[in-house]
């Protein structure tokens, strides 16, 4: 069972500040962390490991700096670890995230299940997994709670829902996210810390992987922030007034309005 | 006080101290309220490659010794030392297989037991032999490929718990306490089963057990050392683990020392907080001064028994005693310093108390163990005449 975890190096607290003129994130003077919710991917990775044999090989497309995270991954249980970094990839939004990604990964080409947390701390839009997996046209299960079974070139998972969970199979290899009720983290290992010191963190760029550099960074980047802010939360009701079919009338144009 | 610590001791203590502060401080009030044994904790070690330390490199071990596994304990003593006694009772089952294990019974046991896989108990207590071991009366008879054992072991650190138990039993009684051996025994094996489990007055998350041995069959191959070796297996083991109990000792005092600190800056009687009183400044500073003390006699203690000193007896009993009486003395102020709160189950300190009291009986009480160091003394002393 070859399983790669995507993960991303983020600014270690909650506590996110913008730069209201660039509309990104302010990255200065924070200390980096590997994103909490990649934490319950790489353990569920090396739990898989555990369980079926293995390797677990974790990615993280980012500056130099990344390799940090990535080490930590290592005395975590990741058995490899490989940073993505180039020039061609700064700026890069999530569309081109997952084009770099594919791009490695299909480099790896020997992999099974590929697993990414459900979201990261600073961008927080949950899109790299999915855009992965249609890229790499696999399967794509998100929010997954727990993994039931798996085998050879299958895999039923437990996915969350609001009310409860779906069971749903798939063949391998598939992308999945996963959400922090699937495990409890383990803290680092004596023999992974010792070997993270040491082990080799290879570099891809963008010539390595083959990625077209017009796909990738800002310039691969369709995404634009037009502007950043809490949604309102507002609660208005109205009751509609006269005959059942004048009511219905009323509705459609309701409706109308906001479509 | 610096103790020059490798780049991997280090590393050790803190992975240690990481276990205990995230994983063992927001549990132990349940586990000593509930008498349940820590099975996620041993886990969390387990992950965190603490089983390893004093394993050797070839059997899937850190290769490190006493000293740093003295580092690991107590880590885990500061915040529960009854966590600490059941991961230290650990390194006392596995040690008499690390002493005298062949190398095929390392081969079988030593990586299971590094990887946490199987916890291990060493059983030698029995009810008719206590401070006086020479009165077990577990018999191991030879029959054939195997030895037949008979008896009941009590008070045994993780019982039923452990899955690998080194057994001190008679093979030949006539001969007294030169006819003991010492067996591995797997849980499992027919005719072995545990009896009652002991409701304690401390360290209550550790499993202390009677171990049952009905015409339990054992294979030969599972005799560690010689026939006759029991006492001396024993006695050995003994030797290099005591340090261990002088570990959770040191982690135990640490944390009621830090817990009295705190609570006496915070508290306020007479417009000021009872730490600006000097009667309380006094209690503080000998139970630092007493604390650091026994730190200093328990490790080097540990470097010494690992740099293969010889006659370890007397200084593993100094370091056992020394800061067992002072974790005592010590729990028992900070409850004086915290006054009625501390007596009460809302704050560690009084659990503190009750788990400290232990450690100056077993692994030798400390009026055994001052026999064995005035007996040491007064040897020379006639060598030297
Ligand atoms: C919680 C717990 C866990 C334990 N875990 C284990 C374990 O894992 N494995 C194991 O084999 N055993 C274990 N023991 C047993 C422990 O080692 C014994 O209880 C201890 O050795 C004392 O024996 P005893 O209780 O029979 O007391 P006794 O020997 O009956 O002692 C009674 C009193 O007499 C004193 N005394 C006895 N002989 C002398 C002497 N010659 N000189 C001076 N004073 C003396 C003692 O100091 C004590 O004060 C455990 C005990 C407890 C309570």
């Amino acid at each position: 069972m070859n399983i790669v975890v995507c993960i991303k190096q983020v600014p270690g607290t909650t506590d996110i500040k913008i730069d209201p003129e660039t509309n990104t994130l302010v990255r200065e003077g924070v200390e980096s962390i590997v994103n909490p919710f990649d934490a319950y991917a790489l353990e569920e990775g090396v739990r898989l490991k555990e369980r079926c044999g293995g390797k677990v090989t974790a990615i993280s497309m980012g500056p130099p700096q990344a390799e940090q995270a990535l080490r930590e991954t290592i005395s975590l249980g990741a058995d490899e670890a490989i940073l993505l970094s180039d020039r061609a990839f700064a700026g890069s939004d999530t569309w081109a995230t997952s084009y770099v990604l594919s791009k490695a990964i299909s480099k790896i080409a020997d992999y099974d299940v590929i697993i990414c947390g459900r979201q990261t701390l600073d961008g927080d839009t949950g899109q790299v997994g999915p855009e992965l997996a249609e890229m790499l046209e696999i399967p794509f299960v998100a929010y997954v709670s727990k993994i039931e079974e798996i085998t050879e070139g299958y895999m039923k998972v437990q996915r969350m829902v609001e009310e409860g969970y779906e069971v749903i199979e798939m063949p391998l290899p598939a992308v999945i996210t996963v959400v922090k009720e699937i495990n409890v983290p383990r803290l680092p290992s004596i023999r992974g810390t010792m070997k993270s010191k040491t082990a080799e963190v290879p570099v891809w760029t963008a010539e390595d992987i083959g990625v077209d550099a017009n796909k990738a960074g800002i310039a691969g980047s369709p995404t634009r922030v037009v502007k950043i802010f809490f949604p309102q939360r507002t609660h208005k009701s109205e009751m509609l007034q006269g005959n059942l079919e004048e009511q219905i009338d009323q509705l459609l144009e309701k409706l109308e309005e906001i479509i | 006080m610096e103790y020059f610590l490798t780049e991997q001791q280090e590393l050790i203590r803190s992975l240690a101290r990481r276990v205990a502060e995230e994983r063992i401080l927001p549990l132990r009030a349940e586990l000593d309220e509930k008498e349940e044994f820590p099975w996620a904790i041993m886990k969390d070690l387990a992950d965190a490659d603490l089983f390893r330390i004093f394993i050797p490199e070839k059997y899937d071990g850190l290769g490190e010794g006493v000293f740093t596994l003295c580092l690991a304990v107590e880590e885990l003593s500061r915040a529960c030392s009854g966590v600490a006694v059941t991961y230290a009772s650990n390194a006392l089952g596995a040690m008499p297989i690390l002493l005298y294990g062949s190398d095929e019974q390392k081969q079988k046991y030593l990586p299971n037991i590094a990887s946490g896989a199987r916890l291990t108990a060493f059983g030698l207590t029995e009810p008719t032999a206590g401070s006086d071991a020479g009165g077990i009366r577990t018999t191991a008879i030879r029959d054939g490929d195997e030895y037949i054992l008979n008896g009941t072991k009590h008070f045994i650190t993780n019982g039923g718990e452990a899955e690998i138990y080194t057994v001190i039993a008679l093979t030949d009684p006539s001969r007294g306490s030169r006819g003991a051996s010492a067996f591995i025994v797997e849980k499992g094996t027919p005719g072995f089963t545990f009896g009652k489990k002991e409701k304690k007055m401390g360290i209550r998350t550790s499993a202390t057990r009677e171990l049952v041995f009905h015409n339990c069959h054992v294979p030969k191959e599972n005799l560690l050392g010689r026939e006759g070796s029991g006492f001396i297996v024993t006695m050995r083991t003994l030797d290099s683990t005591r340090p261990g109990v002088g570990a959770v000792a040191v982690g135990l005092a640490q944390g009621a020392l830090e817990a009295a600190v705190a609570y006496a800056q915070q508290r306020e009687q007479f417009g000021h907080p009872v730490s600006a009183i000097q009667a309380v400044q006094h209690m503080l500073a000998n139970m630092a001064m007493e604390l650091e003390a026994a730190r200093a006699l328990v490790y080097a203690t540990a470097k010494t028994i690992d740099s293969g000193a010889k006659n370890i007896s007397e200084i593993g009993a100094m370091a056992k005693v020394f800061a067992t009486d002072m974790a005592m003395k010590v729990t028992t102020d900070a409850v004086q310093v915290f006054g009625g709160p501390g007596y009460m189950r809302d704050y560690p300190v009084e659990k503190m108390m009750r788990d400290a009291k232990i450690n100056q009986i077993y692994e030798g009480t400390n009026q055994v163990l001052r026999n064995v160091i005035a007996l040491e003394l007064l040897k020379r002393k006639a060598l030297r005449d």
